[in-house]
């Protein structure tokens, strides 16, 4: 199958004419076709297109000029990204209908590598939530287990890849959306370093802190993904204008002397047993490999979800002030006048999870407590950056859970708090604009992923990549699928 | 009440820059296209789009600071400024506010023959709304259109300090910085179009008190005239309000040009919280000491420079050299002129009393445009200078100039206007007045004085006003002493 395989070997058997890319986007649309009402990871299937794209792919290839790595190859995008005539949802109410007239640039560089775009898939509305139960839509299911999240809000990303409904996919990561659901579904998931990768066409959650990035089978996959996107965008003014390494290249360096941090400050009480006894596992093995671990210290990790959780929302709340009826996406109807047109919209296009942080970060941007909440919090995100910039004096690369916990079940986490917590390990992260990648680690006993996460010095993703890559290599967590078909 | 108190008045005016494009995104600017026309999906704040800076729009903020002597901030930030309405694409805008472009200029300005120095608090650079298009009346429009051609504008706000003190300082300062935008070619300068609004802040104290009273916003004054008249209309108000014992309420109140009033806006409506942060899809704009010098290199002759330099190269009087500043066309038009006849008060004088009779001189293009042109003034001066016509038929080929865009000798020679100034042609004409009038000719020999008048006109009359008042003035004289 066609499906089983990853970018590099798709293209491999395109590159020998053992298949077309039409065969592998048919055998990805009838498996979407017969699995996904089980998984549910996509809001939009884009058939024809892909089909079309696909055909196009194949005459390259013909003609021997295919484009690259990713030409032909079929992929899907989470449905926080605009895609020129295609519904965009952003798993939300309040964009139904919303069909942008442009890509997203990072669809753009897809499209322009030959890739064949298969569907847009689920999220946490505005990708606000961590297991795709804020989506407006439906709720995706963990391939591993369908009585349980996906993680999120890129849950649609990660499901898609882990039950081989997509080669690899995109997704976003604001405070661990494209790590915490790859940890749970089992794939390679990578945050760029903020600025690496254009936002633009990326429906904004909180500005400073969004960025995108893959899902992939493999971490060669994600080298070849993250090539393709990565990038000054003279349309996105906070992308890096720094230039972009070969990824692939620097894959097979190996981890012979390469300093390891472990931070004590994430191994704490509420991490579970089994993700840390697999993570301690994971750093024996790269020590295995020639790395040299020492402990690090990353003092004010424990203000990280605080500090978070008022700078999202206060950038959220300025966001999504443009969904009011007036333009596009939802009006409702029966307004007596403006403020009215306003509150219903709103007060029906958005669910409540957004609600919550729209009220929350209003108020930390109100006059009176703007700096005792916002500002207070933009102090707190510089003593963490200045956390890992000292702990980054010493070592090459952070090793750390991605999760507290493996994929939990559907309805579980009701308090909103509770589903906060589980992102304590990848927000800082964000806050501090680094790289950071989760790397399937093992499998707890009763089969769920874990996921191991690597943090790496700004616009250094190569060294993730390689870390990763040994790591992958010295283990066979990849060899295991998630017994769907059945 | 007069003497009772002392105002407090701080001007914000808003200029649009004449960029080719917006101050985020690459649509154009220009005036009067159909609706929606010049939108894209940045303009539109369409999900997931960011703004881009208008490099050319910072540059004109900078060459502006530096005409009003400002020190521009080198780490500057654009920030988001929320309020919810139609016009506006992300009911936020985006503007500058703790660290704005630049800080701590002034303007000189002149009222009465008294100078005074108005501090500039800041200027900042933002982006423009777009419009609404009721169906009927505000009130009872049972729906509204909405415009984004003007959504993203850039726009530049120079706030100035509560420096000044009377409506004519508050209409000599405007006069002032419009001066300069239009000099520095940043903005057209037009308030009637909207390219440039003003805003006053303006309270009354007590006289000679120290704690400054409430002060109220007006807003809705589209010229300068409107500004001055709102800002005496308040002055009398709240002077008023403050005799009878009453507390002035801090409010905006709109300018009512066809009453002649300011009336409240209801306060509720209008009680914003802006929730201003630091624009997160903007990079701080640093603004390096070596661009701001590149810019400074490019600052033309500005408005106060070129009128002292008028008063002292042409001797012209502080009020000709003010009016003639008072835009850069007309200061262009002027040196033009007199730079081919050489007569600077005869062409300050054309420009001042016929020029302008014609056309509005703070109207750029107008005067640009002017059907007749600088040389051609000129050379309607150097007719009259050199004797050709008559200061009094110059004027009507002045008119005739104006509407057919033909040089003066051109008029002249079609319609034979020429002067006589030939003596033995004249003398004929001399002596047939001084027979028809001998009477008036006794008068003036006796002793009347004003009689000559009488006669210099009969021989005008008898000339079709052609005749060289020089020339019949010598005439009558030597003619009447031998009577």
């Amino acid at each position: 199958m066609l499906t089983d395989l990853t970018i590099h070997e798709l293209a491999e058997r395109f590159k020998l004419g053992d298949a077309t890319p039409t065969q592998a986007a048919r055998e990805y649309l009838d498996r979407i076709a017969a699995l996904d009402p089980k998984v549910k990871a996509y809001l939009t299937v884009t058939g024809d297109a892909a089909l079309a794209g696909a055909a196009e792919a194949d005459a390259r290839f013909k003609s021997g000029t295919p484009l690259g790595p990713l030409d032909g190859v079929p992929l899907g995008v989470k449905d926080v990204f605009c895609t020129r005539g295609v519904r965009t949802t952003c798993g939300s109410k309040i964009l139904d209908g919303f069909v942008p007239p442009y890509d997203a640039t990072v669809v753009a560089r897809l499209v322009r590598a030959g890739a064949v775009i298969l569907g847009k898939l689920n999220m946490d509305e505005f990708a606000m939530g961590s297991s795709t139960e804020n989506s407006a839509y439906f709720t995706t299911r963990n391939p591993w287990d369908l009585s349980r999240v996906p993680g999120g809000s890129s849950g649609g990303s990660a499901a898609a890849v882990a039950a081989d409904l997509a080669a690899a996919t995109l997704g976003t990561d604001t405070g661990g959306s494209i790590r915490q659901p790859a940890a749970f579904c089992g794939n390679v998931g990578l945050k760029p370093t903020y600025g690496r990768v254009s936002r633009f066409g990326l429906v904004a959650f909180a500005s400073s802190l969004d960025q995108v990035g893959p899902f992939a089978k493999d971490v060669l996959d994600a080298a070849l993904m993250l090539q393709a996107i990565a990038g000054h965008d003279p349309l996105d003014s906070t992308s890096a204008a720094i230039p972009v390494p070969d990824y692939a290249a620097e894959l097979s360096r190996g981890v012979q002397g390469l300093r390891v941090g472990i931070p004590a400050e994430y191994f704490i009480e509420g991490l579970d047993a089994e993700v840390e006894a697999a993570v301690r596992a994971a750093i024996e093995t790269l020590k295995g490999l020639g790395a040299k671990t020492e402990s690090v210290s990353l003092p004010h990790t424990e203000y990280g979800l605080a500090a978070y959780y008022l700078i999202a929302p206060a950038e959220c709340s300025s966001n999504l002030a443009r969904y009011d009826g007036v333009k596009y996406g939802l009006r409702a109807p029966g307004a007596r006048d403006l403020i009215d047109m306003y509150s219903r919209t709103r007060g029906a296009g958005f669910g409540a999870e957004v609600k919550r942080r729209v009220m929350l970060g209003t108020y930390a941007l109100s006059a009176g407590y703007h700096d005792a909440y916002y500002g207070k919090a933009q102090r707190v995100r510089t003593l963490i950056q200045r956390d890992f910039q000292k702990a980054f004096e010493r070592v090459d690369v952070i090793v750390a859970p991605t999760t507290p916990t493996v994929a939990f079940k559907m309805g579980e986490k009701e308090d909103p708090l509770s589903m906060y917590l589980n992102d304590v390990f990848t927000i800082p992260v964000n806050l501090a604009g680094l790289p950071g990648l989760s790397v399937p680690a093992g499998f707890t006993k009763a089969g769920l992923p874990i996921g191991l996460q690597l943090i790496g010095k700004a616009f250094d993703e190569a060294t993730l990549l390689r870390t990763a890559k040994a790591y992958e290599a010295a283990t066979t967590w990849r060899e295991r699928k998630p017994g769907l078909a059945a | 009440m007069s003497g009772a108190y002392d105002v407090v008045i701080g001007l914000e005016v808003h200029a649009q820059l004449l960029t080719r494009t917006k101050m985020f995104c690459g649509c154009s600017t220009v005036f009067g296209a159909p609706p929606n026309t010049q939108t894209c999906p940045i303009c539109q704040g369409m999900p997931g789009t960011l703004p881009v800076i208008n490099r050319r729009a910072v540059e004109f903020g900078i060459k502006t600071s530096l005409a009003i002597d400002c020190t521009v901030n080198a780490d500057n930030r654009f920030a988001r400024k929320h309020y919810y309405y139609p016009d506006m694409p992300k009911n936020y805008q985006i503007s500058q506010y703790e660290e704005p472009l630049a800080e701590h200029g002034h303007l000189d300005i002149e009222v009465d023959g008294a100078a005074r120095r108005i501090g500039i608090e800041r200027l900042h650079l933002e982006e423009d709304v777009g419009k609404l298009i009721h169906e009927g009346s505000l009130e009872t429009a049972q729906s509204s259109r909405v415009d984004f051609n003007r959504a993203g504008v850039p726009l530049m706000e120079i706030v100035s300090k509560p420096d000044i003190r009377t409506s004519e300082e508050a209409g000599a300062y405007l006069r002032g910085l419009r001066a300069i935008v239009v000099y520095l070619g940043v903005c057209d300068g037009n308030m009637e179009e909207g390219s440039m609004r003003c805003d006053a802040n303006i309270s009354l104290k007590r006289a000679g008190a120290t704690p400054l009273g409430t002060k109220v916003e007006v807003k809705n004054m589209n010229s300068f005239r409107n500004v001055q008249h709102a800002l005496e209309y308040e002055i009398k108000r709240q002077g008023r309000a403050l005799d009878a014992g009453e507390r002035i309420v801090q409010e905006t109140r709109l300018w009512d040009p066809d009453k002649g009033q300011t009336v409240s806006m209801r306060s509720k409506e209008f009680a914003h919280d802006y929730r201003y942060f630091p624009e997160p899809d903007l990079p701080p704009l640093n603004v390096e000491a070596r661009w701001v010098e590149a810019v400074r290199a490019t600052l033309p002759e500005l408005p106060a420079a070129r009128r002292v330099r008028f008063m002292r190269a042409h001797a012209l009087t502080a009020y000709d050299a003010d009016l003639l500043t008072g835009s850069r066309a007309l200061a262009d038009y002027f040196e033009a002129a007199v730079a081919q006849c050489g007569t600077p008060k005869a062409v300050a004088n054309w420009i001042l009393n016929e020029l302008l009779r014609e056309l509005p001189g703070d109207d750029e293009r107008a005067v640009a445009d002017c059907a007749v042109s600088p040389g051609n003034l000129a050379g309607l001066i150097t007719l009259i200078e050199d004797g050709t016509i008559s200061g009094k038929i110059a004027k009507d080929v002045f008119e005739k100039m104006y509407r057919s865009g033909e040089d003066a000798r051109t008029i002249v020679s079609r319609e034979g206007l020429t002067q006589v100034a030939d003596a033995g042609a004249l003398g004929a004409v001399v002596d047939g007045v001084l027979a028809e009038h001998a009477k008036v000719a006794l008068d003036y020999k006796a002793g009347k004085r004003a009689a000559l008048g009488f006669l210099v006109g009969q021989v005008m009359k008898a000339t079709a006003g052609k005749a060289s008042p020089g020339v019949v003035n010598s005439l009558l004289a030597e003619k009447l002493s031998k009577l």
